[in-house]
């Protein structure tokens, strides 16, 4: 493997540490407003670049021997590379909100962006890891930067609080997932996924089943699935709204992604002691997290208990352990980003007439009558978020439930659905405060015309209209499921 | 005709007038959505008259392979182009009956009403099972709307139960499809329909399905959704409810219920049979004491409906037809009852049966319209109402004579709270000043009664036009059904089986000649 190649393959990886180190040069001598906002579209359209450097590996179905970097620590797989451009879309839609925020109390510093582009790197690295060190490094450098992003407004004590829990908190899951990595290594005497593989077949002894658990924990707290999911809705509450677009979208994908790549791969041939919690963690997911956003009057925490019951349902493709699921999780994970980067940017677009953001859901009621787009953009992200037909959340819990029943989990899938009622009733409530409710005239402000954009192509592609992708997903899905368990 | 796609055309043009009302004002928004309904109408009527009866099974069959997992795939067989028929004469009339009503938020009204046909048609005619499911959710987002911006009082209350109660009960249908096409290999309905999966699989999937269909149709006792939803639903909103989306579950069990799983519709058989007996009893008697005329013509419809559903149980084709032409002639109706009601809820703002009286005296044409959907309602002779319940009871008769004088009772039990509601608003004392001075039908409320009666008395004078399109149909579902046909209780001792059958036939068409 010479070094041209190994190059070649980690292309959007080399490009995202020099340009974010030459971003910080620069964000080093420009402190103005214009030069932070310079440094934002700089950082988005190095984002462009890597996308458009990582989209053959998805089109070609990369897999195998030929993906692998640096003597395998590193692999670009179609897989990796799917994940890889939802979490570039997702850093994108993050960058592009963040000035018309910040601008209003003249917080936005160039850092914003250079942090966005390490994490995204860090992101990168976990999509694409082959073994648990390149797991720790990508883990460590992404959560590094989501946890100043989290504390970027200095002087709001709520944004300084969700950087501490998230940090304290962070660690100690990074502990946790360390702990059960160096068990694993004890007991599979390697440290990488195939080698694990190898050696953790047929009967697993209890050490191992503990390294096993604790790095599935580990996880758990990165994807805030429950039990793990307390720092949440505080962390979401906190953090500035165009940082809770970030981590609500990008480091979920990721997880994600890396959660799929070590259960299948390093535990791939220990289905059977996996499986049980991950379907725990999907069904607690689903249901605490709607129980949990019924007494919410914080859209900020609404969507963060939302987003903890969308994670069940991404488990459950986990859960199926077959291409198929996995391949569903890919294609709900796409769809979520969607519905969760326009829910946030609705969120970022309710302002009042001083530009003052709200985010108690008794200001925006009555909204429907002077914000009519903005209301039906909101609501229809909130019925599919729902998973009611024929928006294009639907879809992804269809799939979802489809691999199940084809892997003859039936139950799973019905006790899933049906859980799935629960959630209705609050993604309703917020419906019937935006459309029956009397208007309380708060939410009036202006939103920016990016924004608006941003929204309208979220809308598009939750709409009906996102049906006409379902082609196009499913067929770049199961090329990426396959390019991961058959290697 | 051939190659024009004309049941896309009818699913389009609502979708693109419901867009078009969200961009304009009142008064234009009012006339686009008049226009493309009548359009519609229009279609509807081409598509009837293309119709061949007695030619091939599914008609103006279109498929576009769009989506990954499902197809979009319409066409239509005779039972889907009488409900269709059914969806786009109504709506019109929606739309009029909305006319001077809704004065607020008058475009998302209309949008609401346009994407509801877009989504009822779609359910008719879908020939892709998840198509068809798609298009039955969908229609909770517009419905939900309805209630709950343009509803009465509690309507909020009502606008959740609505939604969460029909959501609930069809989740698990989603499972049992997904579950049938991985087992059968295709998700196109004609094939399914006739694809026999084994029995014992058959009951779990027969009670998935009926968990939707039972709540949507509605049976007793998960009807309570029902006169919550249309009491605090505007007047459209309730004919629209009762008129076709009601059909709907009962369009479940004749299209998915009864030939996907005949084995275990006939194992269930007796459960239905217990549901609708005590549903027809029940319901009529909580009809009976009633104080608000919305809620009266609720109790009723979940009476009539479990007249569709003794007929559909009944597998024979007597049973099958009735229970069609029930659907069809309580879609009109009880339409036509909330029009009514909506007419002079309109001029006193007030439901209450007591602040009426004597109307016949100061709204003489009022009153006669009324009385001939009361007529209609509880199954008169020579009106709609008759010819299904006849033959529905008919064909109950030939599987169980207990089920059969139960629901007949029913039939005494709906002329006694017809009546006496027909003789406390329209008939007595004018006991109220203002009740008084109501002045009778305008232009407008003519034309939105005067078409549904004509209909009520062409099906009930002769009901062969709207049978005979679904004749084929019947007699298909039923010879899928014969293998699992229950053997009736009424053990025929005549020596000549001949004869017996001779009295069914003349049973059959009874109503028909």
């Amino acid at each position: 493997m010479d070094f041209v190649q190994s190059f070649r393959l980690t292309a959007p990886e080399v490009l995202f540490s020099l340009s974010g180190l030459v971003l910080l040069l620069g964000a080093a001598w420009s402190r103005s407003d214009a030069g932070a906002r310079i440094i934002t579209w700089l950082a988005v359209a190095v984002l462009a670049v890597a996308a458009a450097l990582t989209a053959p590996t998805l089109l070609s179905g990369a897999k195998g021997p030929a993906t692998l970097a640096f003597s395998g620590l590193f692999a670009a797989t179609a897989f990796a590379a799917l994940a890889k451009l939802l979490i570039f879309a997702a850093a994108g839609a993050s960058l592009i909100v963040a000035p018309a925020f910040f601008q209003r109390t003249r917080d936005y510093r160039p850092e914003y962006p250079v942090l966005v582009l390490f994490a995204v790197l860090g992101m990168c690295l976990m999509v694409s890891s082959t073994n648990l060190l390149t797991l720790y490094i990508g883990l460590e450098l992404n959560s590094l930067a989501a946890y100043v992003l989290a504390a970027f407004l200095r002087n709001d004590d709520r944004s300084a609080e969700a950087g501490l829990k998230y940090f304290v908190l962070g660690s100690l899951a990074s502990g946790i997932l360390l702990f059960g990595t160096s068990l694993t290594y004890g007991f599979a005497g390697t440290i990488d996924y195939a080698g694990i593989a190898n050696a953790l077949t047929g009967k697993i002894s209890t050490g191992a089943v503990f390294g096993l658990v604790f790095v599935f924990a580990g996880l758990a707290f990165k994807i805030s699935a429950v039990p793990f999911h307390m720092w949440t809705p505080d962390v979401y509450e906190g953090a500035p709204t165009p940082v809770t677009t970030f981590f609500a979208s990008a480091p979920k994908v990721a997880a994600l992604a890396l959660t799929v790549i070590v259960a299948m791969t390093a535990f791939g041939n220990q289905v059977a002691a996996w499986q049980p919690i991950v379907i725990f963690a999907a069904l607690a997911s689903i249901v605490v997290g709607a129980l949990g956003a019924i007494g919410q009057t914080n859209l900020k925490r609404l969507l963060a208990y939302s987003s903890i019951n969308n994670v069940g349902f991404l488990l459950i493709g986990l859960a199926v352990a077959t291409p198929k699921g996995v391949a569903a999780l890919l294609i709900y994970l796409a769809i979520y980003v969607a519905m969760t980067i326009g829910g946030f940017v609705a969120l970022l677009m309710f302002k009042d007439a001083d530009g003052e953001p709200v985010e108690d859901l008794s200001d925006i009621a009555g909204i429907s009558r002077h914000r009519k787009v903005l209301a039906a953009c909101f609501a229809m992200i909130m019925f599919s978020l729902a998973g009611i037909p024929p928006l294009f959340g639907f879809w992804g819990k269809f799939v979802v439930f489809q691999a199940a029943v084809e892997a003859d989990m039936i139950a799973l899938a019905a006790i899933g659905i049906a859980a799935s009622v629960i959630g209705a009733f609050y993604y309703l409530k917020v419906v019937k405060v935006m459309y029956f409710d009397e208007p309380a005239m708060k939410a009036t402000g202006k939103s920016d015309w990016m924004h608006q954009a941003l929204l309208a192509i979220c809308a598009l592609a939750i709409s009906p209209a996102g049906y006409l992708l379902t082609k196009c997903l499913d067929g770049l899905s199961l090329a990426a499921a396959a390019s991961l368990i058959t290697p | 005709m051939a190659g024009f796609p004309i049941l896309s055309v009818m699913l389009l043009v609502p979708l693109l007038a419901a867009v078009a009302c969200l961009l304009v004002e009142a008064r234009a928004a009012r006339w686009t959505a008049l226009i493309a309904t009548l359009v519609n109408l229009g279609l509807g009527l081409v598509l009837w008259a293309n119709y061949d009866v007695g030619g091939a099974q599914w008609q103006f069959v279109e498929r576009a392979s769009l989506f990954a997992g499902f197809e979009w795939k319409l066409g239509i067989d005779g039972i889907a182009l009488m409900l269709i028929m059914l969806s786009v004469f109504l709506m019109p009339i929606c739309i009029g009956a909305s006319w001077e009503a809704i004065e607020k938020r008058v475009g998302e009204y209309m949008a609401a009403f346009l994407l509801m046909e877009t989504l009822m048609i779609g359910v008719f005619a879908a020939q892709d099972i998840f198509l068809f499911y798609i298009m039955f959710e969908a229609g909770l987002i517009p419905m939900y709307l309805i209630i709950g911006i343009w509803g009465g009082q509690d309507r909020i209350y009502a606008s959740y139960k609505f939604f969460l109660y029909t959501l609930l009960g069809s989740v698990l249908m989603l499972i049992a499809m997904l579950w049938m096409v991985n087992e059968a290999g295709t998700t196109d309905i004609p094939t399914l329909m006739a694809y026999d999966f084994d029995p014992k699989v058959q009951t779990w999937l027969w009670l998935a399905f009926f968990a939707s269909f039972a709540v949507k149709m509605p049976m007793w006792p998960v009807h309570t959704w029902l006169p919550d939803a249309h009491v605090q639903a505007p007047t459209a909103g309730s004919v629209i409810l009762a008129g076709v989306l009601l059909k709907m579950g009962g369009y479940g069990f004749i299209r998915f219920s009864l030939p996907m799983f005949p084995e275990a519709s006939a194992q269930f058989a007796p459960l239905v049979f217990a549901l609708s007996m005590i549903a027809v009893v029940v319901t009529s008697l909580i009809a009976l004491v009633q104080h608000d005329m919305k809620k009266l013509i609720a109790y009723s419809s979940v009476a009539h409906m479990a007249i569709v559903t003794i007929g559909l149980f009944a597998f024979n084709p007597q049973g099958l037809e009735g229970a069609m032409i029930v659907m069809l002639s309580h879609g009109l109706v009880s339409g036509a009852l909330f029009l009514c009601v909506g007419v002079i809820y309109d001029r006193l703002h007030t439901r209450e049966i007591d602040r009426y009286g004597g109307l016949s005296i100061n709204m003489p044409y009022y009153a006669l319209f009324f009385l001939l959907f009361t007529m209609a309602s509880i199954g008169l002779p020579g009106t709609s109402g008759f010819v299904g319940e006849f033959l529905s009871l008919a064909g109950i008769y030939q599987v169980s004579s207990w089920v059969a004088f139960v629901c007949t009772t029913g039939i005494i039990l709906g002329a006694a709270y017809m009546l006496y509601l027909y003789r406390r608003v329209a008939f007595g004392d004018q006991k109220n000043a203002d009740a008084a001075a109501m002045p009778d039908l305008d232009k407008r409320e003519w034309f939105l009664l005067a078409p549904i009666a004509a209909v009520v008395m062409w099906m009930g004078v002769y009901p062969e036009s709207f049978m005979a399109p679904m004749r084929a149909d019947i007699a298909a579902l039923d010879a899928r059904l014969a293998r699992a046909k229950p053997e009736g209780d009424a053990q025929l001792t005549a020596p000549k089986p001949k004869a017996a059958t001779a009295t069914e036939e003349h049973a059959a068409h009874g109503g028909a000649h």
